[in-house]
C-alpha cells in the first residue's frame, strides 16, 4: 500500500499546486450554491483504457480489410468504428443536465463515519451507471427521471469542526465503456463534526465546588408536580399509575436542586491539551443528556445553559466542535 | 490492498459468451472438424461450468488447452500464418479467452478480440446474406458491452430483458452510425497493392475444374449458388443456344478427361472465322479460385485480363479470387479451324489403350458400315435417344467406364453422355473433344440480367468435320431435350427438392437482385472506382489527399449534424393556456405593472383595477383565465384558443401611476 499511496498523495499535492497557480488551466471550480446543473461547459470526455484498446483492434481490422481489399469487411469495420465513436454522444447525454439539488448530513463525532445524503435529479431520461467519488468514497447509482434519487456517501470523519465536502467527481462510462465523461461538483456545503468522544472518561463532575456530594439517586425521586405529557418527554418519566386515573398521560416532574446541575467547565480541566479537553467535555455532554441531568457548558468564549434536550445538546456540541483549532 | 474486481453477473457472462460464440460460429462450419469440434466443446463446456456456478478455472486446465490448440494447428497446416491457420488460431484463442473470462476487464477484451474474429470471417465469404448476418451480430456485441457497463442495476438481472434491451440499443447505435460509416467507407483511400503477402491460399469452392470424371460435377449440379451474372448489350439469344464455354478437355486417361497443361499458355490461337451479327455482354464472375472465364461460343477476342487458348477457352492471367467483371463479344455463327493441325489431330484422336473394348468394337463397326462422319454421329445420338435415361442419380461406373455406361447402366447426366460420345467418335476416327461449361441461365426480370448458377454446369462435345471445322454436338440433348431447353432442374423432374419450389424461386430471384447490387456496389468497389468518385466536383482522378479531405469533410459534417441532434435542448411542451397567460403577464409588465412572482391572477385583477380604473378588460380576462384554469379539469381547446386571441387583441395603455 505504501508506495502507491505515497505517489497518489504526491500527485494530489501536485494537482493542488497546479490548481492554485493555474486556475484557468485546471478549471478550478469554486464552491457554488445548490442546485448545480451539469452542462456542456463543465462536462469533460476522454477515452477509457478499453476505448484505446478497442481503437487499436479497430485499426488492426482496418488494415486487414484494406490489405485483403475486402470491402464487406471494410464496411463492417467502418460500421463498428462509427457506432463505437458515436457512443461518446450517448456518454455525454448520461451526464448532461444532471442536477444536484440538495445535500444533507447528520452531524457525527470525529472518528465515526460521516453519512452524507445527496439528492440528484435528471429530466427526460434515465441516467445509468453514474459514479460519484468524493474524498475516498465511491458509489454507483442511477437516476430515474420520475423521482429524485437519494445517494448516500460515507466518509470517515477525521477531525472535529466544519468539514467542507470538497470537490466530488461525478463520472460515467455508459453505454459501452469506451469513453468516460466526468464533471466536478463543488457544492457550498460543510458537515459539522463534533469532537471525538473520550473513551474512558471520568464520571460527570457532579457537585461542583459549591454543591454537596450526595449521590444522584439519594433524593432525586422527590416528586414535585405532575403535568400533562408533551411529545418530547422521555417515556420513563411518565407517571403510569397516576395516568391510569386520568384521561391524559401525566408526567412526573422532579424538582432538581441547584446543586444537582452539572457545570462542564473547559477551564477547570487542567493538565490536558485542548483536544483532550474538548473530547472529554463532549463525552460529558452526552453522558449528562442520557442521564437527564441539566448541564451548563462553559467555554473560554461562551457559556451555554443550563439546559437539557437535543437542541441544547446540539448547541453545546456545536460550540465544542467550532472551537479554534478544528477543521475549517 | 487492492480490492479484487467483482465477478461478472449471470447476464453479463451470458451476453459475453453469446458474442464470442457469434464470432466463432461463422468460422467453425468452414474449419476442419478437428478444430471446429473442440472449439465448440470448449465454448459449451465453459458455458455449462458457469451456468452451474463454477468458480475460476485452474491454470492446470487452462495451460494444456492453450498449448494444445496451436500445436494441432501447426501440425495440420505447417505454420500459423495465412488466412486459414490464422483464423483457426484466432478462433481457438478466442474460445480459450472465454474460459478465463471472470471479470469485466476480461469480458471487454474478449469482445474486442471477438470483433476482429467476426470481421475476419468476411475474408472467406463476402456474400450479402453472410455480411448482413455478421453485421446483425455486431448489435449483440454492443448489447454485451452495455450490460458490462450496467453496474447500478441488481446483479440478478434476468438475461432475456437484458438481451432484448441491449439488442435494441445496439441496433439503434448501428443504424445511427450508418451515414458516418458509409462516408468513411466510400472515401477511405484503398490500397493499390497489399501491404503484406497477397491472399493466395485457396478454399474449397465448388466450380468447374480442369478435370472431368463422369459423376464428379454432380456436386455442382445441386449447388444453387450463382456462378456468374450476365447483362447483354442487345437482345439476348434464345436460351437453348446459351452455351457458356469453359475449359476444353482433350486428354482421356480411361477414367477422366483432362486438359493438357501446355494448352493453358498456348497463344497460338485457333483459326476462327465469323459471319453474321455478334453478341456483346458483360459478365460478373463470382470468385472461383480458378482461372477459367466463361464466354458464349465463340468469343471473338479475349478480355484484357485473359488470354484465349487455341481451343477458344478463356484463361485469366490470375486466378479469380474476387468478383471479376469483364466484357466479351461472341459470334454465334462461326467456323473454327477449317484445317486441323497434325498435333491437334493426334490429340483429338488419342485413346488410352486397353480400355472399353466393347465401345471400340461398336465404333469400328459403325465406321465400317456407315458412309460418312455425319452418319456415325447420327448413329451415336440415335443410340442415346432410344435407350438412355437422364438422371442426376447415376450409378457408379467401373474400370471401363464408357462400356459400363453404354451397355449396362444407361443412366446418367451430361458428363456421362459427353464422355461416352467423345469416346465413340474418337474410336470411329472422328477428332473430338469434351467441352465443359454452363448451359442456359435464368432471366431476372426485376434486375434485367441473366444469372447462371453452379447447377447449370454442363458438358458437351465438339467434333471436327472436314470442311466445317469444330462443330458442337450436345449428346445430352438427344436424351433429354428439356435439359437444354429448360435447364437441369426441369430435366431432373420430380426429384426437385422442396426448397426449389416456384414461389421460393421468385423470392430468390429478388434476393439475387440485391446480391448483384451488393456485388457491384460494395464488393467490387476498388481504388479505380474510388478515384472517379469526385468527378461531379470537378476532380477527374481523385488523389490520396483529395480522398482524405473528402472523408474528413464528410465525416465532420455528419458528426456535427449528429452532435446537434443529440445535444439539442429537450423540447418542452408548453400548455397553450399557460402560454396565453404568460403573454398577458408580459403585456402587463410592458404597461408598467410587472407581476411579482408571488402574484396570482386574483391579485393581479385587484391591482389592475387599481391601476386602470376605467379599464375592465384586464380583469375580465383574468377572471376568464381563473375560470379556464381552475373551474374544470381540462379546459376546452376552443375556449383556450379564444382566450389566447382575446389576450392578443388586448390593447393596454401605460398605467397612469407608473408614468408618474
Amino acid at each position: 500500500m505504501a508506495p502507491g499511496h505515497a505517489s497518489a498523495l504526491r500527485w494530489s499535492r501536485l494537482l493542488e499546486i497546479a490548481e492554485r497557480r493555474l486556475p484557468a488551466l485546471t478549471r478550478l471550480k469554486r464552491e457554488e450554491p445548490l442546485p448545480i446543473t451539469l452542462d456542456r461547459h463543465r462536462i469533460y470526455v476522454l477515452p477509457t483504457r478499453f476505448g484505446v484498446l478497442f481503437s487499436l483492434v479497430l485499426l488492426v481490422m482496418l488494415m486487414g480489410a484494406l490489405n485483403y481489399n475486402n470491402n464487406p469487411a471494410m464496411l463492417l469495420t467502418c460500421l463498428l468504428a462509427a457506432a463505437s465513436y458515436q457512443s461518446v454522444f450517448a456518454s455525454f447525454r448520461t451526464l448532461d443536465r444532471v442536477q444536484l439539488r440538495r445535500l444533507r448530513a447528520e452531524p457525527c463525532h470525529a472518528g465515526d463515519t460521516l453519512r452524507i445524503q445527496l439528492l440528484f435529479h435528471a429530466e427526460t431520461r434515465p441516467r445509468n451507471s453514474l459514479c460519484l467519488r468524493a474524498a475516498g468514497g465511491e458509489t454507483v447509482f442511477r437516476v430515474d427521471p420520475a423521482a429524485e434519487t437519494r445517494v448516500h456517501l460515507e466518509l470517515p470523519a477525521a477531525q472535529r469542526g466544519l468539514r467542507r465536502l470538497g470537490r466530488m467527481r461525478l463520472s460515467s462510462e455508459y453505454p459501452y465503456g469506451l469513453f468516460q465523461v466526468w464533471s466536478w461538483l463543488n457544492p457550498d456545503f460543510a458537515a459539522l463534526i463534533y469532537p471525538r468522544l473520550e473513551t474512558d472518561a471520568p464520571p460527570l463532575p457532579l457537585g461542583g465546588a459549591d454543591a454537596d456530594t450526595t449521590p444522584v439517586r439519594g433524593s432525586g425521586d422527590e416528586l414535585a408536580t405532575l403535568r400533562d405529557y408533551r411529545p418530547t418527554d422521555p417515556l420513563r418519566s411518565i407517571a403510569w399509575k397516576a395516568s391510569a386515573h386520568h384521561d391524559t398521560l401525566l408526567v412526573k416532574e422532579f424538582e432538581l436542586r441547584r446543586g444537582r446541575d452539572v457545570v462542564l467547565d473547559y477551564s477547570v480541566l487542567h493538565g490536558l491539551d485542548r483536544e483532550a479537553r474538548l473530547s472529554r467535555l463532549a463525552r460529558w455532554v452526552c453522558a449528562a443528556e442520557s442521564s437527564q441531568i441539566r448541564y451548563t457548558l462553559v467555554l473560554p468564549d461562551t457559556r451555554l445553559g443550563p439546559g437539557l434536550g437535543s437542541a441544547h445538546r446540539h448547541a453545546c456540541l456545536r460550540a465544542l466542535a467550532l472551537q479554534p483549532g478544528g477543521a475549517a | 490492498m487492492t480490492k479484487a474486481p467483482p465477478l461478472l453477473t449471470k447476464a453479463q457472462f451470458a451476453l459475453t459468451a453469446a458474442s464470442v460464440t457469434a464470432a466463432v460460429l461463422p468460422h467453425v462450419w468452414r474449419l476442419p472438424g478437428m478444430f471446429g469440434g473442440p472449439i465448440l466443446l470448449v465454448l459449451a463446456g465453459r458455458w455449462l461450468h458457469r451456468h452451474f456456478g463454477g468458480a475460476r478455472i485452474p491454470i492446470a486446465i487452462k495451460l494444456p488447452l492453450i498449448l494444445a490448440f496451436p500445436a494441432i494447428i501447426i501440425l495440420h497446416y505447417g505454420n500459423i500464418f495465412g488466412r486459414e491457420p490464422g483464423s483457426a488460431l484466432a478462433c481457438s484463442m478466442l474460445a480459450l479467452k472465454l474460459v478465463e473470462t471472470d471479470t469485466r476487464r476480461d469480458a471487454r477484451a474478449a469482445i474486442a478480440f471477438a470483433s476482429f474474429v467476426l470481421m475476419s470471417a468476411l475474408l472467406f465469404n463476402s456474400s450479402l446474406g453472410f455480411a448482413l448476418l455478421l453485421i446483425a451480430a455486431l448489435s449483440l456485441f454492443f448489447a454485451a458491452l452495455r450490460e458490462l457497463e450496467n453496474r447500478d442495476g441488481d446483479a440478478q438481472r434476468a438475461l432475456l430483458p437484458a438481451l432484448r434491451e441491449g439488442l435494441r440499443a445496439g441496433a439503434v447505435s448501428l443504424a445511427a452510425a450508418l451515414p458516418l460509416a458509409l462516408c468513411v467507407f466510400v472515401f477511405f483511400p484503398r490500397l493499390g497493392s497489399p501491404l503484406w503477402g497477397a491472399p493466395t491460399d485457396a478454399t474449397a469452392r465448388t466450380g468447374l475444374g480442369d478435370r472431368m470424371a463422369p459423376g464428379t460435377i454432380e456436386e455442382l449440379l445441386i449447388d444453387d449458388s450463382p456462378a456468374f451474372r450476365v447483362t447483354f448489350d442487345g437482345p439476348p439469344p434464345p436460351r437453348a443456344s446459351l452455351y457458356w464455354r469453359g475449359p476444353v478437355l482433350w486428354h482421356f486417361d480411361g477414367s477422366a478427361w483432362s486438359r493438357p497443361e501446355y494448352f493453358a499458355s498456348s497463344r497460338a490461337g485457333g483459326n476462327l472465322q465469323t459471319s453474321g451479327a455478334t453478341i456483346g455482354y458483360d459478365v460478373m464472375l463470382e470468385p472461383s479460385d480458378r482461372r477459367w472465364l466463361l464466354a458464349l461460343d465463340m468469343p471473338v477476342a479475349a478480355p484484357e485480363t485473359a488470354v484465349r487458348g487455341a481451343d477458344m477457352s478463356l484463361v485469366s492471367r490470375a486466378s479469380v479470387d474476387t468478383l471479376l467483371r469483364y466484357h466479351v463479344t461472341s459470334a454465334p455463327h462461326y467456323q473454327l479451324d477449317a484445317d486441323l493441325g497434325p498435333e491437334q489431330r493426334r490429340l483429338s484422336l488419342s485413346l488410352p489403350p486397353g480400355f472399353n473394348a466393347r465401345s471400340r468394337a461398336l465404333a469400328e463397326d459403325w465406321r465400317s458400315t456407315l458412309r460418312d462422319d455425319g452418319a456415325v454421329i447420327r448413329a451415336a445420338l440415335d443410340l442415346f435417344h432410344e435407350k438412355f435415361f437422364y438422371s442426376l442419380n447415376a450409378p457408379l461406373l467401373g474400370r471401363d467406364s464408357v462400356d459400363d455406361f453404354l451397355f449396362e447402366t444407361r443412366t446418367g447426366f451430361c458428363e456421362h453422355y459427353a464422355s461416352a460420345f467423345t469416346f465413340l467418335m474418337r474410336a470411329a476416327g472422328i477428332p473430338a473433344r469434351v467441352v465443359t461449361g454452363y448451359q442456359g441461365g435464368y432471366y431476372n426480370a426485376v434486375g434485367d440480367y441473366w444469372v447462371v448458377r453452379q447447377s447449370d454446369a454442363h458438358a458437351w462435345a465438339e467434333v471436327w468435320l472436314e470442311g466445317r471445322g469444330w462443330v458442337r454436338v450436345d449428346p445430352t440433348g438427344a436424351v433429354s431435350p428439356q435439359r437444354v431447353e429448360l435447364g437441369a432442374r426441369a430435366a431432373a423432374g420430380a426429384s426437385a427438392p422442396w426448397y426449389q419450389a416456384d414461389w421460393l424461386l421468385g423470392l430468390r430471384n429478388q434476393f439475387d437482385v440485391l446480391s448483384r447490387v451488393w456485388n457491384s456496389a460494395v464488393v467490387q468497389f476498388n481504388s479505380l472506382r474510388q478515384q472517379s468518385l469526385l468527378t461531379p466536383f470537378g476532380i477527374e482522378k481523385a488523389e490520396y489527399g483529395d480522398l482524405v479531405t473528402a472523408a474528413l469533410v464528410g465525416s465532420s459534417v455528419l458528426l456535427a449534424l449528429f452532435a446537434w441532434w443529440v445535444l439539442r435542448a429537450p423540447r418542452v411542451r408548453v400548455d397553450p393556456l399557460d402560454a396565453a397567460y404568460a403573454a398577458l403577464c408580459r403585456k402587463l409588465a410592458r404597461a408598467g405593472a410587472p407581476p411579482r412572482p408571488q402574484d396570482g391572477p386574483q391579485t393581479l385583477a385587484l391591482r389592475s383595477a387599481d391601476l386602470w380604473p376605467g379599464e375592465r378588460d384586464v380583469q375580465r380576462l383574468l377572471a376568464r383565465y381563473v375560470n379556464l384554469r381552475y373551474a374544470c379539469a381540462l379546459p376546452e381547446a376552443g375556449a383556450v384558443r379564444a382566450f389566447a386571441q382575446a389576450v392578443a387583441a388586448l390593447h393596454l395603455p401605460p398605467a397612469p401611476r407608473a408614468r408618474t
